[in-house]
């Protein structure tokens, strides 16, 4: 089995902004865009860079809950009305929770390969401001396994998740210590995300970030181990790229300089219905990264940056552990010393991941493709950050639900 | 009979008007909750909704419904461990939905006072009349339960003065809410000399179940609240008499004092508009209440006497938006002041124009009420205001010094005639049953 038979490059990304709670435009009782508004938004975004429609062999979408969220199914019919130039092309929808977007580009990756295209508009989306977060958090509950968990999981059913991991985590490596990374993870967030203006987290002007991030939790309205600040926002928003050949690229007329190649990739699965062996490790994500990894032929020493699937502070320190910068029990300090952080020796999330840039569930694998793509290209304006010539490569993971399925995807720069 | 037993068979009468809507939505929280609790799946929770409008009832429910979802919204964690037992229930759609059935069930809408007959507990909110409470309570006495206790939510009347006159044997206590009890944090608890030590208990546990901030007045007619809010009016009235003698016209001298009474006093509204708020004829009722029954000090207002009879009111439309009063209002803000002569409202921009100058220039420190309520600490901001206003000598800094002098003499005569037991009861009844930003009894001015 060869993963990458052929050369596959990314492109000309395009997103809407994070819209939500924080973003001074948004007010929850005014009227605001829909899935409609926001497909189009992106998916122009990228047409405008590629030389239109007609250079589009075929187009994915990646989406979790729209059915429930906008009553909204059938997606991928929704992609013919980015552009007329789209009609008649195959387009389809993918799912798989939080990693939606994720499987979107996977789609696009697999269908390169295969030849039966040589440029596909990979997007993703989710409008979840639709319903109050009470009700959301049922929706997203359907990201676990419903019949086996739901009744007796919790009012906040994936904050409750990971607060129970972190739970586990500070019985064994200590509250106080991870709490503390938890603290530094918002702040590097919030600072990244207070430099790229789609980012949800933008207008933030909280001065002391990391003394409101360890407001102690409150179980009686919230969860047990986690605040709010240690949650990625509600948010609305669409992201969209073009997944293409080494003949596409000269289609679209983009050079390799302003493309990534996506060197490595893997997609792994676990059961929905078992609890995790360990509740202080993210098992699927740590073998995925690994099989990405080898795929690419690199270390993680070879990491210059990495977009992780920070839906919670928690998942962004296991991610840390789980991709091997930081052994187990030892992410805190790594996170503590600022080694993720911008200035850090692989800077993680450098708009803000979904702690601070936001978390559209079906949008965020794209989006944190645009962002590799920016930061490798050197488009990254205020929040550029430097990539070294010796180890120029940039790291996604994208997690649907509670590590069950997991999509990781190495880039360098095409050219 | 202990707590939850108490609380099953229950009755609220004025349950249609504002006060008695906002009681029977935290009472019929309260009984759903205990309804809930393991140990009290035998019992049966019912509160009688009683009023004479059964229009008004109608829109009890509703808003029983809308806020009875909103409060499930809030507590959804909790609920969640309470209906664990359901297995039907999953979702948090589904045991929010069940919370507000629950809640729906237990209240039973009536204009039937022969229902509350088996009532244990009787929260009375009807309308500020001396003698139809005495009816009410009557009744009840003859042919209620016969260890029937009763919670009334009068503003003014003494209670041992309803409890001699509706043969009660101290069966009754003043449990004061605030407007909108939902909101007001406050709960005034007035005993009569005659009150049962086991509904002062009992009002305690209450109290804190439902999260209300209790003060403790005495059986004075008007308690503290109105004790200083009629004293607070009357004084803005004068003010009006005053300004007016010295040329201001009177429409500019109410502008004026209401302008001051919330943009100097740091309070919520001005006194104008809380006058308009509270209704001129609830206002009437408690002046008459506490002039009858305090010797030696006039409390009543010819004004208000005089615009009750050419038929302004105040108060609210049964939909909840405000009616003209003293001021006149477009959604909720006051867009206009009223001339008794002429009934006619000036617009509050064409006064605006002359009468800001006339109050002179607002120093640069002047804090909002909503920035001093935010602020930790709001007492120092607001000290250098009022020492910035002295400097300043405008008309408004004499008005607003006066205004604030006057409000301290009140509080601290309520303190000296032992209707509160000390300053930091006044201060904080003010604080969190008018949502002031500081309390009267203050060394500002
Ligand atoms: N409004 C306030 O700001 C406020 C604040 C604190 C206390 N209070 C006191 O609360 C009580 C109620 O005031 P409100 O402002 O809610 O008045 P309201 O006029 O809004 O409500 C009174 C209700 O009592 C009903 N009613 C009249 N006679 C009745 C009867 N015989 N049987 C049953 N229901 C009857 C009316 O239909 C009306 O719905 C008064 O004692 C008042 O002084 C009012």
């Amino acid at each position: 089995m060869n993963p990458l038979r052929r050369k596959v490059y990314m492109a000309a990304g395009s997103t809407t902004v994070s819209l939500g709670t924080g973003r001074k435009e948004f007010h929850p009782k005014k009227p605001r865009p829909g899935l409609e508004e926001h497909i189009r938004e992106a998916g122009q975004g990228v047409l405008a860079q590629i030389g239109g429609a007609a250079n589009v062999d075929e187009g994915v979408i990646g989406n979790f809950m729209a059915a429930r969220f906008n009553h909204q199914g059938h997606l991928g019919a929704l992609i013919p009305s980015i552009d007329d130039g789209l009609l008649w092309k195959p387009c389809h929808r993918v799912e798989g929770a939080c990693a939606s977007g994720g499987l979107a580009l996977l789609a696009g990756i697999r269908s390169v390969l295969a030849e039966t295209s040589e440029v596909t508009l990979a997007l993703g989306t989710e409008v979840q401001n639709s319903v109050k977060a009470i009700y959301g958090a049922d929706i997203l509950s359907g990201a676990g396994w419903f019949r086996g968990e739901r009744k007796h999981g919790h009012a906040h059913f994936f904050p409750s998740v990971f607060s129970d991991r972190a739970g586990h985590y500070f019985e064994q490596f200590g509250r106080d210590r991870t709490r503390n990374a938890f603290a530094r993870w918002y702040r590097n967030a919030i600072e990244n995300a207070r430099l790229c203006p789609t980012a949800q987290e933008f207008h933030n002007t909280t001065a002391d970030l990391e003394a409101l991030a360890l407001r102690e939790p409150n179980p009686h309205t919230f969860v047990d181990h986690l605040n709010v600040f240690d949650c990625s926002k509600v948010s609305d928003g669409a992201s969209a790229i073009a997944i293409v050949s080494e003949d596409g690229l000269s289609r679209i007329g983009v050079s390799k300089q302003d493309a990534v190649e996506v060197v490595g990739w893997a997609q792994l699965e676990a059961d929905l219905t078992r609890p995790p062996e360990d509740p202080t490790r993210l098992e699927t994500t740590r073998r995925t990264v690994a099989r990405a990894l080898e795929v690419a032929g690199i270390g993680i020493g070879d990491l210059a940056t990495v977009e992780c699937h920070d839906c919670f502070t928690m998942s962004g320190l296991l991610s840390v552990e789980a991709i091997g910068l930081a052994a187990h029990g030892e992410g805190p300090d790594y996170i503590c010393a600022g080694e993720t952080a911008r200035g850090g020796s692989v800077p993680f999330n450098t708009c803000g991941g979904l702690v601070g840039w936001g978390h559209p569930t079906g949008a965020t694998g794209v989006r944190q493709a645009i962002s590799l793509w920016q930061q490798l290209t050197g488009k990254a304006e205020n929040w550029q950050v430097e990539i070294p010539a010796n180890r120029p490569y940039g790291l996604q993971v994208n997690m649907g639900g509670n590590d069950k399925t997991v999509v990781a995807i190495v880039y360098k720069r095409g050219g | 009979m202990n707590y939850p037993e108490r609380l099953e068979n229950v009755a609220v009468l004025g349950a249609a008007g504002k006060m008695g809507s906002g009681i029977v939505l935290l009472t019929a929280l309260e009984m759903a909750d205990l309804s809930l609790d393991p140990a009290n799946r035998d019992k049966e929770f019912t509160l009688h909704a009683v009023d004479v409008s059964p229009t008004a009832l109608k829109g009890l429910v509703s808003y029983l419904r809308e806020q009875a979802l909103k409060a499930a919204e809030k507590k959804a964690v909790a609920l969640r461990k309470a209906y664990a037992h359901r297995e039907d229930l999953v979702l948090n759609s589904d045991i929010i939905r069940q919370y507000v059935q629950d809640v729906m069930d237990i209240v039973h809408p009536t204009t039937h006072l022969s229902d509350t007959f088996g009532s244990t507990i009787v929260f009375e909110a009807a309308s500020e009349n001396p003698a139809l409470k005495v009816k009410l309570f009557s009744e009840i006495r003859a042919h209620g339960h016969p260890d029937v206790w009763i919670f009334t939510n009068t503003s003014s009347i003494p209670i041992s003065e309803l409890d001699r006159k509706a043969e009660l044997s101290g069966r009754i206590i003043g449990f004061h809410f605030y407007n909108p009890p939902a909101v007001q944090k406050l709960v005034e608890l007035a005993s009569g000399g005659t009150t049962r030590q086991e509904l002062k208990d009992f009002s305690a546990a209450f109290a804190k179940r439902i999260r209300k901030v209790v003060v403790p007045s005495s059986d004075t007619a008007g308690f503290i609240g109105n004790g200083h809010f009629m004293r607070d009016l009357l004084h803005a009235i004068a003010e009006a008499g005053r300004l007016t003698a010295e040329g201001h016209s009177f429409v500019e001298a109410v502008y004026m004092i209401n302008k001051v009474s919330q943009e100097y006093l740091v309070r919520p509204m001005g006194i104008f508009q809380l006058i308009d708020y509270v209704g001129l004829d609830v206002c009437q009722c408690i002046l008459k209440v506490m002039d009858d029954r305090i010797p030696g000090e006039l409390l009543h207002s010819a004004l208000i006497d005089e615009l009750l009879a050419k038929g302004v009111r105040g108060g609210q439309f049964p939909d909840g938006s405000q009616r003209d009063g003293f001021l006149q209002y477009v959604k909720g803000r006051p867009s206009g002041v009223l001339d008794p002569e002429s009934l006619a409202y000036t617009p509050v921009d064409s006064l605006a124009a002359t009468c800001d100058v006339k109050l002179g220039a607002t120093p640069a420190s002047m804090i909002s009420w909503k920035a001093a309520l935010a602020s930790a600490n709001s007492d120092q901001s607001i000290a250098a205001f009022y020492a910035d206003v002295r400097k300043t000598g405008t008309l408004a800094a004499d008005i607003a010094t006066r205004y604030g002098k006057r409000s301290c003499e009140i509080g601290r005569k309520l303190v000296a005639d032992g209707v509160a037991a000390n300053d930091e009861d006044v201060n904080r009844l003010l604080l969190t049953g008018f949502f002031h930003a500081y309390g009267p009894i203050n060394s500002y001015f």
